[in-house]
């Protein structure tokens, strides 16, 4: 059964310094608000797992945060380069960092392996990719027609943070739209943090592509209106693209990234905070 | 811009390069779609010719028909106007993988002679002088679509001898082919300069058309190989004034919707 927590509790509990920690979310529903309080809290050595690192992760490098990457796209969607990411891999600023890389498919099968308890996923892929030679991934044989597969190893994040639309009181969470791998990457995780927009008497079941995590596959779940903030929640956000549009000149620049983070993370006391900050900024 | 004669219209050369992209896609066609230049040409396909294009985007959202273009590939917009929405794993596994899809759309940062493409990085894997967002979904989207329209502005940067990583597999690093690969490759590459067609026998991207304005020496020197020329050469088909209404309503939408909502 899934413990209904705070966001702070559930991070301090289950997100141990040098945990592999997967914080999924197609550009939808991304768990910032899950992100920053790793922050506050000064996690370190983290190897961070997402397809796509977003301005989450981007947002985690630059504050030093992540010592290994797990990805398959590090760009900012629609925008361009995700500059704290390129300042780690191109300089090693603020440290280096360890990267294992992959194609979206590659990713997506690692994910269904682990959370299928099987040691790999299979698919037709890499085949004269440049990949091959960088990432783990093998070469095999089907059994029964000979065909040439990729494999790629099972991957069992420690912690998965998602978030989500919903959750009732028993901790069933609910989730709709364009859901990515989150279901997969939940259940491939020894534990799993749930951010909510709300906390409902029954769950909603009619938006598109409704999925149901049951309680008892999920470890904590925190309610955190408006927790994908810049990313959106269909049904109760809209995506911030001027946002992600200012962060290409907020984190362009080592100082101007660093200022940003003091005022709007560390320095607010929790999301709420957070997003008092930001709508004054939008309305200023 | 560009005019093409007394009393025509005019245009830019990213418009020729979208106007040409969208011409290729054919009603009823299954595409999946890049995000950027691919997804502006693809819609712009659907809003005109080929009202029944089935467009799918790696967020899982299939057979979407969006009102405005999407800044990502996740938008709302996608999501609220597709048929279906699926997981990732599920996208890549029964739609791409289990051979669902006519045409790939991609685009990269460099292409080389046998159009491999690269999104990885410039310079080496370990130390490289430009960090690109890597992978995504195109190198699945290259080796299992039925064929793979590409398109990339051309210059001497993006249009290289030899790309500094292969991400997505055009015919191999010699040209060697599609080997271990289910599709049949790039199929066209589109520029804002012209038309590339892969030879049939050496796999060489070879120039077959450019658009009006553009002189093949400009098509040569924006090329980064000794670029082959067909004879007789093709000259692109301008946009028309309704190619080009259609495609500035959807980008005039476009950053109308995009931009800051002030309170």
């Amino acid at each position: 059964m899934a413990e209904i927590m705070s966001l702070a509790d559930a991070v301090g509990d289950l997100v141990p310094d040098g945990a592999t920690v997967a914080m999924e979310g197609f550009t939808h529903l991304i768990p910032f608000a899950a992100g920053h309080e790793l922050i506050r809290q000064h996690k370190t050595d983290l190897t961070l797992a997402r397809m796509t690192p977003d301005v989450i992760y981007d947002q985690l490098i630059g504050m030093g945060c992540v010592r290994g990457l797990i990805f398959s796209w590090g760009g900012n969607p629609g925008v361009g380069s995700l500059h704290r990411f390129r300042d780690a891999v191109e300089h090693g600023h603020p440290r280096p960092l360890e990267l294992e890389e992959h194609s979206h498919a590659g990713m997506a099968a690692r994910y269904a392996a682990g959370a299928s308890g099987l040691p790999f996923g299979v698919l037709r892929g890499y085949a004269g990719s440049d990949l091959l030679a960088h990432t783990s991934v093998a070469r095999i044989a089907c059994p029964f027609t000979g065909e040439e597969l990729a494999a790629v190893p099972a991957l069992s994040p420690d912690v998965t943070v998602i978030h989500a639309q919903q959750a009732d009181r028993k901790g069933n969470v609910g989730m709709w739209g364009i859901t990515g791998v989150q279901r997969e990457a939940v259940l491939a995780a020894r534990s799993s943090i749930v951010t909510v927009e709300e906390i409902v008497d029954e769950l909603n079941t009619t938006g598109p592509n409704h999925v149901v995590l049951p309680t008892w596959t999920v470890t904590a779940v925190a309610q955190v209106p408006g927790g994908s903030h810049p990313s959106y929640s269909m049904g109760f956000t809209t995506r911030d693209n001027a946002f992600y549009t200012e962060w290409d000149v907020i984190s362009r620049d080592r100082n101007t990234f660093s200022a940003w983070m003091r005022e709007f993370v560390i320095d607010t006391a929790d999301h709420a905070a957070y997003l008092d900050k930001i709508s004054s900024r939008a309305d200023g | 811009m560009v005019e093409t004669g007394p009393g025509q219209v005019t245009f830019t050369p990213d418009e020729m390069m979208t106007v040409t992209a969208a011409r290729r896609l054919r009603n009823g066609q299954v595409c999946f779609v890049g995000i950027g230049l691919p997804s502006e040409a693809a819609n712009l396909a659907r809003l005109s010719h080929a009202p029944d294009v089935v467009l799918i985007y790696e967020s899982g959202t299939i057979g979407t028909r969006p009102e405005i273009l999407p800044l990502s590939i996740g938008d709302g917009e996608l999501a609220e106007k597709a048929d279906l929405v699926v997981s990732v794993p599920e996208v890549f596994s029964y739609w791409l993988q289990g051979g669902r899809i006519d045409i790939g759309f991609l685009s990269a940062a460099q292409i080389d002679r046998y159009g491999n493409l690269n999104s990885t990085v410039i310079g080496s894997y370990d130390h490289p002088d430009v960090r690109l967002p890597g992978a995504g979904g195109a190198p699945e989207i290259a080796s299992s679509a039925g064929e793979v329209i590409v398109m990339l502005r051309q210059n001497p940067r993006s249009f290289v001898d030899s790309v500094d990583f292969v991400t997505s597999v055009g015919f191999g690093r010699h040209g060697e082919g599609r080997v271990g690969n289910v599709g049949a490759g790039p199929s066209v590459v589109i520029t804002d300069l012209g038309v590339l067609r892969p030879d049939p026998v050496s796999h060489e991207l070879t120039l077959v058309a450019i658009h009006p304005g553009v002189s093949v020496d400009q098509a040569v020197a924006a090329t980064g190989w000794d670029l082959v020329v067909s004879h007789p050469l093709e000259v692109s088909e301008p946009p028309t004034s309704a190619d080009l209404a259609t495609l500035r309503d959807l980008q005039a939408r476009t950053s109308e919707a995009h931009a800051r909502r002030e309170a």
